[in-house]
């Protein structure tokens, strides 16, 4: 894997024009009469982080986890129940989230990760469960009709306010970029070679003095805690928290984003992330039965495109 | 440095190994020869705690390691180079060298990335070329590359040469005879009888699960009876 981002490769160019549309709509939606676009792509900029997150212990470290979606509803839940009860801080808000995604991405990891294959991919999803119906059942934080948030995360300064929707925006676009800079620095870090070796053959990384548990268990917390913050930044754009944030099919359409942009790829996650809702919004404006052309999309993508789409753009010699 | 002692080792209700006993001396070059299922990969997985073994013990510097996990049998200082080399396909030459390299523990030379690069130099043109670009020789030098990465007192070697071209065998087995001179202790497990006679110290026969005799290289070479009769040459 070359340390050095090949900026012509047709999936990069691709992505870049994704990351700066990103960059410009605010300005380029409402002038072209569509200011719904706004919103559409904090949402797609915001379930990127979350593939992100999931590409990295997914794509590089072979870790399927189909209950990655606990850590937004976590990250999204601390936000909510703080401020149901008033505390609307963010010095208190954020670190509350952050920490609660890494003490409970750090328990069902220490958990899930002592199983592999078909029982990680189960015990992910049954652990995230877990938590779903907890929160179905929380009757005072609204239960099943979610809760709603009066207030975005307040950093008590003048100039900076999420209540402003063009802050609110280009905070999250500032943490998709980090997200794709600490994923690609993890990767090329020796921690990341390390796992990425781990996923191609765990007994041989072992049988040369690494204890791959470790090092799988932190890449859990590390993405664990970069989806939290996903979910953090939802509730503040959404304005809204509910169960279904963290319910397995949510679980689900972030492999798919990931499987889709490419997996084991830097900027893959975000292609995805970006097609994924952009083609359920289209599609969902043309008819009530979208799915029906969604779902056959999804299966040719995975049949005929391996790789996803940075499999599709990049040339078999330079795929990894 | 390396004590086998009477290690008996199953897979499932198969037995395989039935008392292997063995030593390798600090700086020593050892082999392990045999015909094919006799038992000479069980053990190098039983000494590195890839499989456990059911009975007998494993020293290695005068400690247990039997019952070990393997990255911590590789973290007490033995290296191997394993069977099939299997390298890490999805990583380049460069990322495969550094992702398991560890300093020396004790004595003894240290390797590096450089150094080992001087010992390869045919590595150094394919640095950035991901491991299953390689050829069957590039992945050999790499996998015995990685192993000298972990900066191992012992360094194992599983059938190194196998399905190499006669070439790429001959370089095999000289930058094994530099690694000897510069003190290495390594056992080898191979069939070669022609080229480990020339750069072992001692040589273990194994027939059945446990080591039916051992000797010098020239005891070995001049017994062709025994050749015969155990590594059928």
């Amino acid at each position: 894997m070359k340390d050095v981002i090949d900026l012509k490769s047709p999936a990069n160019i691709l992505t870049i024009i994704v990351v700066g549309l990103c960059a410009v709509v605010p300005f380029l939606a409402p002038a072209l009469g569509e200011p719904f676009y706004v919103i559409v792509f904090a949402r797609i900029m915001v379930w990127a982080i979350a593939a992100v997150s999931l590409n990295l212990i997914m794509g590089y470290g072979g870790m399927i986890s189909f209950g990655h979606a606990v850590y937004l509803g976590i990250g999204a839940y601390a936000i909510g129940i703080l401020a149901f009860h008033g505390v609307t801080s963010a010095w208190i808000q954020w670190p509350v989230a952050i920490g609660a995604c890494a003490v409970i991405s750090l328990i069902f990891g220490a958990i899930s990760l002592r199983t592999r294959g078909v029982y990680f991919i189960m015990i992910t999803l049954a652990l995230a469960q877990m938590l779903f119906f907890l929160s179905v059942s929380a009757e005072r934080y609204g239960s099943d009709d979610g809760l709603n948030i009066l207030a975005r995360s307040d950093f008590g300064v003048s100039f900076f306010s999420l209540e402003d929707n063009m802050t609110m925006y280009y905070t999250i676009f500032a943490f998709l970029l980090a997200s794709v800079f600490v994923s690609w620095k993890l990767v090329h870090s020796r921690f990341g070679v390390v796992m990425r070796a781990a996923k191609s053959n765990e007994t041989r990384v072992q049988a040369v003095g690494v204890s791959t548990y470790r090092y799988r268990l932190t890449a859990f917390v590390i993405a664990g805690v970069m989806c939290g913050i996903a979910g953090l930044l939802q509730a503040n754009l959404e304005r809204f928290v509910s169960p279904d944030m963290m319910n397995w099919p949510r679980s689900g359409e972030l492999i798919f984003m990931v499987v889709l942009g490419g997996m084991s790829t830097l900027f893959g996650p975000v292609t995805g992330a970006f097609v994924f809702l952009m083609l359920s919004e289209i599609l969902s404006t043309w008819t009530i039965h979208w799915h029906i052309i969604f779902g056959p999309f999804l299966v040719l993508i995975v049949l005929f495109a391996r790789g996803g789409i940075a499999g599709l753009l990049t040339p078999r010699a330079s795929r990894e | 440095m390396l004590e086998v002692r009477g290690i008996e080792s199953s897979y499932g209700d198969s037995q395989v190994l039935f008392g292997m006993d063995f030593t390798v001396g600090t700086g020593e070059v050892a082999t392990l020869m045999g015909r094919n299922g006799m038992g000479k990969t069980t053990t190098v997985r039983s000494i590195m705690g890839i499989m456990q073994p059911h009975g007998g013990e494993i020293l290695f510097e005068g400690t247990r390691i039997d019952g070990l996990a393997s990255y911590k049998v590789a973290q007490a200082g033995i290296g191997l180079v394993p069977e099939g080399r299997q390298i890490f396909p999805n990583l380049s030459v460069r990322e495969n060298l550094i992702a398991t390299a560890r300093k020396r523990r004790g004595e003894g030379e240290t390797w590096t990335f450089d150094k080992v690069i001087d010992l390869f130099p045919g590595l150094a043109p394919r640095l950035e070329s991901a491991g299953n670009q390689l050829s069957g020789g590039e992945q050999q030098m790499l996998a015995v590359g990685r192993a000298l990465m972990t900066n191992p007192q012992l360094l194992v070697l599983d059938e190194a040469t196998e399905g190499l071209a006669p070439l790429i065998r001959t370089e095999i087995w000289s930058c094994l005879a530099d690694l000897k001179t510069a003190r290495q202790s390594i056992l080898i497990i191979d069939k070669n009888v022609a080229a480990l006679t020339k750069i072992a110290d001692r040589h273990h026969i194994v027939e059945k699960g446990r080591v039916v005799w051992n000797g010098t290289s020239e005891q070995l070479r001049a017994d062709a009876d025994l050749q015969a009769r155990y590594l059928g040459v």
